[in-house]
């Protein structure tokens, strides 16, 4: 990226802060501002929230935003339609479709949630069963998928189905956006260990797509997909937190407040630590050099390595509270969480217990460090070349 | 709990230049052959080869230019001793070139320096640093070593062991408790009532000594810097530990390319055992404590000029890279299964000196002791 670039988004974030002052403009005005000028994905062709310039200068501009006191809150909001659907869209799908989708996903008006995970496939997405077939201008869609964060507010769904059952695995499907309000889209709580329900199961019965819904080819539908994880990989990356906060930093708080002076406690707390340590400052190498241009192994560790550390320091730090550990204070409710609430270690020790497991197990992560970045050979696959609808499944 | 200060770890052309270099003179002329022989000799180390890593500037790589030396730091010296541990390169250059030639630069005066730092720059002095005496006591306050004043000299009494490069030096840098504290003195190896006797090691490639010291006399100009040296040697240990965290990282990344390549050659079951996930995820796991170690040593060595943060960074690369390179030269041999635990195999030379380096300034849990004195844990 050059010099002139840099000055052309900053004088451009200049004049859209001048235009519509943060302080004297709604959230959702002025994000549609913020599209409109191209600021939105910087590296989005023209006319659909970009101007087709380097992807590394969008940190810039929500910098130079954030500084003049605007919200940059939407990313977080629609995380999965503006740091996935997005991609996806400018991946694959038409100019139409694109000018439907594009603006209100950035505005936070409709939300977005994404539908690939189903009870039946998991760690093997690319073996899911959830049914789409061609009814003339219109899919019929039944089935069942899992583990979908925001499902209960949004109003876009990124969903893969089967079309071809008779084709191998990966070539058989299809890739849609439904309508989340559509007739027989059921959605329901997915309470979890923790008593809270974060998640949604997504129920399909005789739901109706139109076909101009259809993102890219019939059959392209595992493609898609692949664009719209890597742009989770990308999405998950990012912010470095400061040293001793998060869980280890609530450890060493709750350390300092139990008094204790035992010699084996203070040992584990400090082994934690500088493991803690050590992967935070792996992230930070990641990032310089992710930023540089030279990828490396440090950015592919640190999914596996928080999984690992999370688990470790909440059971840890339910340790240091003895029989206090025992109890939950919250209770069992049942509820829909508010937001990003602040976890007791109790909590948090069964909140973790699933950093392993989503957004790919750490069976799968270990996969991926040993065969993209060390480069050894992949597990014979048995299912490679059989048709989908012969493959054992269950 | 303030944040850590905001460094580049991106290397420099020049330290590319360094790595690069570095690289081709170990496997020119220290192969894993050549190192399997010295490590079995009586020397240990080939003082042809010493010479000319002299002429290389590596002796001085750290030291001011004013003193012999290149003028460059930490950092260097870092990727050097990477390529060091990669290499298990034998002889007494951490002893040296590293410990000795950094305690000097923390404790003597100026003139000390100008006399002591240049034969050791070009590699015509060897050195060495006597500060152990317990097996399990790593802390440099109160050495059972005395020194007692009479007349303008020091009489030297005591007994030191884990002298690393003791059996080369021509110099011995002791540290003796005074009346005024502990003080380090630059005693010849030849001096009269020295005693050196080589120890049998664990890494042959890293020969240790024990020394005494019998009613030992020097003068008084041999007393490096003022009465009180501890926040000097506690800050050349600091040195030491970052320095060697370094070293440690080479080794162990090292261990995982060896790893890695024989799970891609070994075959079993009809398969490449790396198509295991049995072995795919233990390479993967060792991958994983490697790049730690790094990010760790890495941090260490940029940041030896901020006191508060080398507290903190030292101790952490000092336990973090220990605790990594003994477990994946370990993983290493469970790799390569039956053939890893043999003579003939390299593996152990990596095991050997990942063991020895987790414990030569203070085991991982020591370490993980002064972290938490840093941070008021």
């Amino acid at each position: 990226m050059s010099d002139s670039d840099d000055a052309r988004v900053d004088r451009l974030v200049d004049e859209l802060v001048e235009a519509h002052p943060p302080g004297a403009t709604s959230e959702e005005a002025f994000w549609g501002a913020q599209y409109d000028n191209g600021l939105a994905w910087v590296w989005h062709p023209e006319g659909f929230g970009g101007l087709g310039l380097a992807r590394g200068l969008q940190a810039r501009i929500n910098q130079r935003l954030e500084k003049a006191g605007a919200s940059t809150e939407n990313r977080y909001r629609n995380l999965l339609g503006i740091a996935m659907g997005a991609g996806v869209l400018d991946a694959h799908a038409s100019d139409e479709q694109k000018r439907r989708w594009l603006r209100p996903m950035f505005t936070t008006e409709e939300i977005w949630c994404q539908l690939f995970s189903e009870p039946g496939a998991g760690s093997d997405v690319a073996g899911l069963a959830t049914r789409a077939v061609r009814d003339g201008d219109e899919w019929v869609v039944n089935g069942q998928k899992v583990w979908t964060t925001l499902a209960h507010v949004a109003r876009w769904g990124m969903l893969v189905t089967r079309t071809d059952p008779d084709a191998p695995k990966h070539q058989g499907m299809t890739y849609f956006i439904v309508d989340m309000t559509a007739d027989g889209v059921d959605v329901r709580p997915l309470y979890q260990i923790t008593g809270e329900a974060e998640f949604n199961e997504v129920f399909f019965n005789d739901v109706r797509i139109p076909d101009e819904h259809r993102i890219d080819a019939v059959g392209a539908g595992w493609r898609v997909a692949v664009t719209t994880l890597m742009n989770e990989r990308v999405a998950i990356g990012g912010n470095v937190p400061p040293r001793q906060s998060g869980y280890i930093g609530h450890a060493v708080d709750v350390w300092a407040e139990s008094g204790s002076d035992d010699p084996v406690l203070r040992d584990r707390l400090l082994h934690l630590w500088a493991e803690a340590e050590a992967a935070r400052i792996t992230s930070i190498r990641a990032n310089e050099m992710a930023t540089a241009g030279i990828p490396g192994p440090e950015g592919s560790t640190g999914k596996l390595a928080w999984a690992n550390l999370n688990k470790e320091i909440t059971a840890f730090t339910t340790d240091l509270l003895g029989l206090d550990g025992t109890l939950y204070p919250d209770g069992y409710e049942l509820v829909r969480p508010e937001g990003l609430a602040q976890h007791g270690p109790q909590k948090a020790f069964l909140r973790t217990r699933a950093n392993s497991i989503e957004g790919g197990t750490s069976e799968i992560m270990l996969n991926i460090l040993g065969e993209r970045v060390l480069g050894l050979p992949g597990e014979p696959r048995v299912d490679k070349d059989l048709p989908w609808s012969e493959v054992p499944r269950g | 709990m303030a944040d850590s200060p905001t460094v580049s770890y991106a290397p420099t052309e020049e330290q590319d230049l360094i790595r690069t270099t570095a690289r081709r003179f170990l496997e020119e002329r220290l192969p894993i052959p050549t190192v399997r022989e010295l490590m079995m000799s009586e020397e240990g180390f080939d003082a042809k080869v010493w010479k000319d890593m002299a002429g290389m500037g590596w002796m001085g790589l750290a030291v001011a230019e004013e003193h012999g030396g290149s003028g460059f730091g930490p950092v260097e010296l870092g990727v050097l001793l990477e390529e060091m541990g990669r290499a298990v390169t034998p002889g007494p250059f951490f002893g040296s070139a590293v410990i000795a030639t950094t305690a000097i630069q923390e404790a003597a005066t100026d003139t000390q320096r100008a006399d002591l730092l240049p034969p050791l720059s070009s590699g015509e002095t060897i050195a060495t640093l006597a500060i152990f005496e317990d097996p399990r006591r790593w802390s440099v306050e109160s050495p059972g070593t005395k020194a007692v004043r009479s007349g303008d000299e020091w009489v030297i009494d005591g007994a030191k062991r884990a002298v690393i490069a003791g059996t080369e030096a021509d110099l011995v840098l002791v540290t003796a408790s005074t009346d005024a504290g502990v003080s380090l003195f630059a005693v010849p190896a030849h001096a009269d009532g020295v005693e050196v006797s080589p120890e049998p090691v664990l890494d042959p490639t890293r020969r240790q000594a024990r020394v005494g010291f019998d009613s030992v006399r020097v003068g008084d100009g041999a007393r490096l810097g003022g009465p009180d040296a501890a926040a000097a040697l506690r800050r050349t240990l600091a040195l030491a530990v970052t320095a060697l965290a370094s070293e440690q990282v080479g080794g162990a990344q090292r261990c995982l390319d060896m790893s890695v390549e024989y799970a891609k050659s070994r075959h079993q079951f009809g398969r490449p055992i790396g198509s295991f996930q049995a072995i795919k995820h233990r390479c993967a796991q060792m991958l994983m404590k490697v790049e730690h170690a790094r990010s760790a040593a890495y941090h260490a060595a940029r940041v030896t000029d901020d006191p508060d943060e080398l507290a903190v960074a030292a101790p952490l690369a000092g336990s973090v890279a220990s605790e990594a390179y003994v477990w994946v030269a370990g993983e290493n041999i469970q790799v390569h299964g039956g053939i890893g635990f043999t003579w003939e195999h390299d593996a152990h030379l990596y095991l050997k000196r990942a063991k020895t380096s987790s414990l030569l300034f203070g085991d991982p849990s020591y370490q993980r002791h002064l972290l938490g004195q840093a941070l008021g844990i």
